[in-house]
């Protein structure tokens, strides 16, 4: 197929930004992605560093389009390098075309062999001979000029965007930063290397968020009031986003000596009557399951964000896998049933994780929602997100008289007593135990709280929300979680050149709504189950479930590289 | 002017709860129970105004013997637990206890950052030297020659560890001993340490009749302090290192406040206008 066709009918433009430690690379990305919602279009930013702590490599990629980007394109349109140092180490993450362009300073050397470039498609700007004319002018600044006026957008957006964001710094930095964007807009080349960005007739309302915020923003509005968590890349964020906005809405956090305790003390501020959560990554929800477990069995409401990376071990924690979908499935000792949802993109992360938290309360169990560094750590320009309708409220105690902690009822969910109710005294309980609570090892005591503990989920009618589906066609492409942009994009990118595709995007993993997935992919002839990680847990995890078809294929493949539109595309391609 | 008659006081039973410990008879843990209730009782404490919180062990089974509201969670994660239920309702009185095992072997690092936490918790730990639950291996308290365990044949070989020093250098406010042979002097403790605004750690010497018989001979070697309290840690320190273990009282208590973690917000905001900041332009 021709990308080129695509390009015209999807107009998007992919920038990429990249340099060492301290040049500057995130903030010129910053400024760039919030001159571009300003200037009214949408815009994905994933940033890309390397393994050293502090003054590392770093990159941002960064793609544009007049409607909402869910995924990075295949390739980069335009490439600004501050400096070469240590470009090796990112450069399999920047694919580039032949038609790309490469920008660099004049003052650091020549493209590197490796990206194997024709001399068109090479550019110098003299970025840090610029800057040196004036006081404490930085090269990223006049490259952010060049490459607004290269992209299109007004002088006067960007120069504003830079006054907010830098107006920390000083006034002494924001007048030379000023200076330096100017003097780089006007470094105007002689042909027109990128075809600039069009200001869309009426910009509607806006954000700009991260993933990680996201999923912050979605469980203060579910109702959580308390977090206890471990630090731990790439979910550090999100924690850093609760801690202040928990505080100003009368909550708290508090950060845990490790994750054994952070998922216990969610489950005691739960069993308190606050809703409550903690975030971490794959190391960290390992050293959870076993209180998951006790959370299960006890029926204390309690959500896990688990923010995923490159595992097993310490495996690659700073970029993205899909790969901790068997253990949020199957981690938990015994059979302790409990949701699993993935959030579908960084807008979605408010909408799943608001969801979550309220699936959680109205079910006293476990929701554990998996998202990854790709979209946690990435930001977008996106249009305002949405709740879910779940009103969400915990099951409280009204009957006072003979209460039973773990009554048997028709919904399965029993009323909840909290600490301060009175005549309600139980005591919450991980032992196997009657309605009362009381401990009990008998054969029908754990058929009965195993029975119950299943059927108030799988009774629950949780609607249309399990999934996002789109498209009609012959093929299906099935996927979760940050997979379903470059999915999506596919799916698109085959139904225009002929190949109709629908595409199915679960959201509630576990329990899945096996009759509403069987619905969602009736009619289709061709399924492809797309995720990113080595051992294919999604396509494993479904035929144990027994919902495809015996020709269904597998499309996984590990991180750390995103999952690109084209690579779904050519593969349905090859199996037609 | 007349409201509902007053209810009468209530008493140490009212605070019992009608399950039958499964406690070998002649164990030092009923003895803790009794002496929770009772101090309880005399601090006149609404029974819904009370949750007790355990781990896992014989020791732990305590919270649902009582008529207060209860946590039986998981082995060493009675702290956490606890924790996370104070921040998030510091109006409760909220009570740990556990065993050696529990306390100081699998949730080790929780009791040094629940001292220097220095929440408004009452820490209660019976230590028997003893895995009881399992069936008698040997705890971080048991004595190195200790020979009785399939598991360390040999004696485990290494030093016992004193979790009243632990919890000193760790940062706690109240530190005491009990024992569950004198009950009275036990409840009078307690008492104190659900009073004290602060961290509060009990380490109560409570025989295991089952696998460490010996330790019914504690009615003669355990012995009132000498000394009076100390709010100096360092003199704390130095009697602590001098210690047979088996002096009861209350040997540490700070004149420091407990933190409390909930202050009202200095900038409160709605959820419309934490959405709000996300607004582009
Ligand atoms: C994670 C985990 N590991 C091991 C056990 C087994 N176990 C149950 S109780 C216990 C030791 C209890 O000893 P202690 O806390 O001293 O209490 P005691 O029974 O002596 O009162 C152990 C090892 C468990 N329940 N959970
Ligand atoms: S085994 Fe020991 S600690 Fe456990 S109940 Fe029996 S006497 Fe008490
Ligand atoms: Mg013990």
């Amino acid at each position: 197929m021709d990308r080129k066709t695509d390009l015209s009918e999807t107009r998007s433009l992919s920038v990429a930004i990249i340099g060492s430690g301290g040049s500057g690379v995130v903030t010129t990305g910053k400024i760039l992605l919030e001159s571009i919602a300003r200037f009214g279009l949408y815009a994905l930013m994933t940033r890309s560093s390397g393994p050293q702590i502090r003054g590392g490599e770093s990159a941002i990629m960064l793609r544009v389009a007049d409607r909402p980007v869910a995924s990075l394109d295949d390739h980069f349109d335009l490439l600004l390098a501050l400096d070469w140092l240590n470009v090796d180490r990112f450069a399999d993450e920047l694919p580039i075309s032949t038609e790309s362009i490469i920008l660099r300073d004049s003052d650091q050397g020549e493209v590197p062999p490796r990206f194997n470039l024709s001399p068109e498609q090479q550019l110098a700007a003299p970025l840090s001979q610029l800057a040196a004319e004036s006081e404490n002018g930085r090269a990223n600044m006049v490259g952010l000029g060049l490459l607004a006026q290269l992209m299109g957008l007004p002088l006067e957006t960007v120069k504003e965007t830079a006054q907010d964001i830098l107006k920390r710094k000083g006034d002494a930095v924001l007048a030379s930063s000023l200076l330096c964007i100017e003097q780089g807009y006007g470094q105007a080349p002689e042909k027109k290397i990128v075809t600039p960005l069009t200001q869309p007739a009426s910009p509607t309302t806006r954000w700009n968020i991260s993933g990680n915020e996201a999923s912050g923003l979605g469980a203060v509005q579910g109702g959580i009031r308390f977090v206890a968590a471990y630090p731990i890349t790439p979910a550090s964020e999100l924690l850093e986003w609760l801690a202040p906005n928990l505080e100003r809405l009368g909550g708290g956090l508090v950060q845990a000596e490790d994750e054994l305790a952070s998922v216990n003390m969610i489950i005691g501020a739960s069993f308190g009557g606050v809703p409550s959560l903690t975030a971490t990554s794959g190391p960290g929800l390992s050293l959870m399951m076993e209180g998951l477990g006790l959370a299960v069995a006890s029926e204390t409401p309690v959500v896990v964000s688990n923010v995923m990376r490159g595992g097993p071990s310490t495996g690659i924690p700073t970029k993205s896998e899909q790969s901790d979908l068997n253990l949020a499935l199957y981690g938990l000792h015994g059979d302790a049933p409990h949701l699993v949802l993935s959030a579908l993109s960084i807008r979605d992360s408010v909408f799943t994780t608001e969801w979550a938290v309220k699936l959680a309360e109205t079910l006293q169990t476990v929701a554990i929602v998996l998202s990854d560094q790709s979209q946690g750590q990435a930001r977008a320009v996106i249009d305002p997100p949405t709740s879910p309708m779940l009103e969400g409220k915990r099951k409280l105690a009204v009957e006072h008289a003979d209460y039973r902690r773990y009554a048997l009822t028709e919904d399965a969910v029993s009323p909840m007593a909290i600490p301060g109710d009175a005549d309600c005294m139980y005591t919450a309980d991980g032992l196997e135990h009657n309605q009362l609570g009381t401990p009990s090892a008998t054969a029908t005591d754990h058929q009965l709280q195993l029975d119950k503990r299943r059927n108030k989920l799988s009774g629950f009618d949780y609607g249309d929300d399990w999934a996002d589906i789109g498209g009609e066609g012959d093929i299906c492409l099935i996927t979760w979680g940050s997979a379903s942009g470059a999915a999506r994009e596919a799916a698109e990118r085959l139904t225009r050149a002929g190949y109709p595709t629908r595409t199915v995007a679960v959201r509630l993993l576990s329990p899945l709504p096996i009759a509403r997935f069987s619905a969602a992919i009736e009619g289709t002839t061709h399924q492809l189950v797309v995720e990113q990680n080595h051992g294919a847990q999604f396509y494993d995890y479904l035929n144990a479930r027994k919902v495809l078809p015996p020709t269904a294929g597998s499309l996984a493949r590990p991180g750390p590289l995103p999952l690109r539109p084209q690579e779904i595309v050519n593969h349905i391609m090859k199996g037609l | 002017m007349h409201g509902p008659p007053p209810l009468p006081p209530l008493k140490a039973k009212d605070y019992k709860s009608d399950v039958k410990p499964i406690w070998c008879a002649g164990c030092g843990h009923f003895a803790v129970l009794s002496a929770i209730t009772k101090s309880l009782a005399h601090l006149a404490l609404p029974r819904e105004q009370v949750a007790l919180v355990s781990g896992i062990g014989c020791s732990s089974r305590l919270p649902a013997y009582t008529h207060v509201y209860g946590f039986h969670g998981i082995h060493g994660r009675a702290l956490p637990i606890a924790t996370g239920l104070k921040v998030a309702r510091p109006d409760l009185t909220v009570l740990v206890t556990g065993g050696d095992g529990d306390g100081f072997s699998i949730g080790g690092n929780h009791f040094m950052h629940a001292c220097r936490r220095n929440l408004d918790l009452t820490y209660i730990v019976m230590d028997n030297e003893v895995y009881g639950m399992t069936k008698g291996q040997a705890s971080p308290t048991t004595p190195p020659d200790w020979t009785e365990s399939k598991l360390t044949p040999h004696g485990t070989g290494l030093p016992s560890f004193n979790p009243a020093a632990i919890a000193l250098a760790a940062g706690a406010g109240f530190i005491a001993r009990g024992f569950s042979g004198d009950p009275s002097g036990l409840t009078d403790l307690l008492t104190e340490a659900i009073q004290y605004p602060g961290f509060a750690f009990i380490h109560v010497l409570s025989p295991c009749v089952t696998f460490h018989p010996e330790q019914k001979a504690w009615k003669q070697t355990v012995h009132e302090q000498t000394q009076t309290t100390t709010a100096d840690r360092v003199v704390a320190a130095q009697r602590l290192q001098q210690d047979d273990r088996m002096a009861t009282g209350l040997i540490f208590r700070s004149p420091a406040n407990a933190r409390t973690e909930h202050a009202a917000p200095a900038h409160p905001a709605t959820l419309e206008q934490m959405a709000a900041r996300f607004l582009t332009g």
